[in-house]
């Protein structure tokens, strides 16, 4: 099928941006296509109005300052994969990149449009879900900052309000190991279930993600060191979780990942 | 809502030309109907075969997932580009070579994949070209032969 007709905005400022989401009510953020164009191609989504930000070149840029990862929203998912800076302050992060869809998917899709669409198979959100990480949003009515725990809310749903443009994302750069691994069915595909495990000294945390409506984080206290007990553990958590019934086997699939992760982490630095 | 058009200066395979498009027409349709560049094939228009997979400024993308009025200023390649005035570029020598393409549907994708692969990677290995070519199916070769005919084409450039 072909996408309805809307009304095209191209936005060459993130004020031009806010500007045009203001004037028309009901209008969508044009980023990467990667999921949007998909859902307008079969009709699923018909918005009147898109906002093409594209073209706002101070959306695109990528830092390590101040103790953090500054990430902006038209950061490709490539851009993210091949980032040496990346690759020295937040190594899962390089992984977990090269990890989304297919090589022409990566040099489209950007992570606001991975974080906005909040799909709950998708790495990124969970990366900034298991990094501590927060979402920078802008309307006409100002700034505000939501850590990403609070913003993803379920099921491709998540705190952003109309007329809001994700501008950023920032991850703190930790002393922490972290590992990251994932189930798919073929390389590129979104994951059946994935998890990040982080290491503090002896404590951290386990964040999963495919498995119910988004990404959570489990702190732990104490990690097991051996093996069966480190599962046993897994699985107390991973049984507290709301699984759909019809998915109940992916919590095995889970403990295997975040064990799996577990040793990516001890490897990492 | 009314189906307006607008002007987009699209840079194709190295010529400009000046277009009328309706916002809401795909990069995959407009070089297939506007400029008859129908080597670009249209598969599933999801994201998913990769048929029609173009560069966009030298790097590959899924045109099917893209409007047209956003190339605006970009350079875009289709396999028309990549092919020489007279016979074959050394990827596409290939491929016949090896039997890399059978029905020829998602031929176009892979070539540009590969050849993007190719300008920037010379030399690339057998894990990083299966790597590259995982976001283009194929439903006739079982692939062996379309990574052999990658194989073969390292180190020799685009062509003529
Ligand atoms: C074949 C295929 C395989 C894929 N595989 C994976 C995968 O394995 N893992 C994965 O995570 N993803 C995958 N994706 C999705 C891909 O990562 C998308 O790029 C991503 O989900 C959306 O980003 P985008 O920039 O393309 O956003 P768009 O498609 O442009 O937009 C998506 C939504 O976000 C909104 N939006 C975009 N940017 C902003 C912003 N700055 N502020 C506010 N709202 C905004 C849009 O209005 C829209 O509602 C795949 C896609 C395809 C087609
Ligand atoms: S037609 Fe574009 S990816 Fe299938
Ligand atoms: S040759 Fe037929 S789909 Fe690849």
């Amino acid at each position: 099928m072909k996408p309805a007709a809307f009304k095209y905005f191209r936005a060459s400022t993130t004020e031009e941006a806010l500007q045009h989401l203001e004037a028309h009510p009901g209008s969508k953020v044009l980023a990467g296509g990667q999921s949007l164009v998909p859902l307008m191609n079969f009709r699923l989504s018909r918005p009147e109005v898109l906002v093409d930000i594209n073209g706002v070149d101070e959306l695109n840029r990528l830092s390590v300052e101040g103790g953090e990862v500054r990430i902006g929203a038209l950061v490709r998912h490539q851009q993210l994969a091949e980032s040496v800076d990346v690759a020295r302050a937040v190594p899962v992060l390089s992984t977990a990149a090269q990890h989304i869809g297919h090589w022409a998917i990566r040099n489209r899709g950007t992570i606001g449009g991975s974080v906005a669409h909040a799909d709950p198979a998708s790495e990124l959100p969970a990366a900034l879900v298991a990094l501590n990480g927060s979402v920078v949003l802008r309307s006409a009515a100002g700034e505000r900052r939501l850590p990403a725990d609070e913003f993803f809310q379920g099921f491709f749903n998540t705190a952003l309000q109309d007329g809001d443009l994700i501008v950023e994302l920032r991850i703190p750069v930790s002393k922490s190991r972290f590992g990251f691994s994932e189930v798919v069915r073929r390389p590129g595909d979104f994951a059946l279930v994935g998890a990040y495990i982080e290491r503090a000294g002896s404590s951290g945390a386990v964040t999963w993600f495919g498995l119910s409506g988004r990404p959570e984080r489990l702190p732990v206290d104490a990690w097991p060191q051996g093996e069966s007990d480190r599962r046993a553990l897994l699985e107390r958590l991973v049984g507290a979780l709301p699984v759909d019934e019809s998915e109940d086997y992916k919590r095995a699939m889970a403990v295997n990942v975040a064990e799996r992760a577990y040793h990516q982490a001890e490897g990492e630095k | 809502m009314a189906d307006e058009r607008v002007e987009v200066v699209l840079q194709v395979n190295g010529r400009e030309h000046r277009l009328e498009v309706s916002p809401r027409w795909t990069l995959s349709d407009v070089l297939r109907h506007q400029l008859g560049l129908i080597g670009t094939h249209v598969g599933c228009e999801q994201g998913v075969c990769g048929a029609c997979t173009v560069l966009l400024d030298g790097e590959p993308v899924r045109s099917c997932l893209m409007f047209a009025v956003q190339a605006q200023g970009q350079h875009i390649t289709t396999v028309e580009g990549i092919t020489p005035e007279n016979g074959l570029s050394p990827l596409q020598e290939a491929f016949r070579a090896h039997h890399a393409l059978q029905c020829g549907y998602c031929t176009p994708g892979m070539l540009l994949t590969a050849q993007a692969l190719l300008d920037r990677d010379p030399n690339p290995s057998e894990e990083t070209i299966r790597e590259a070519l995982t976001g283009n199916l194929c439903r006739c070769t079982g692939y062996q032969f379309i990574v052999d005919a990658v194989l073969a084409a390292r180190g020799q450039g685009r062509g003529a």
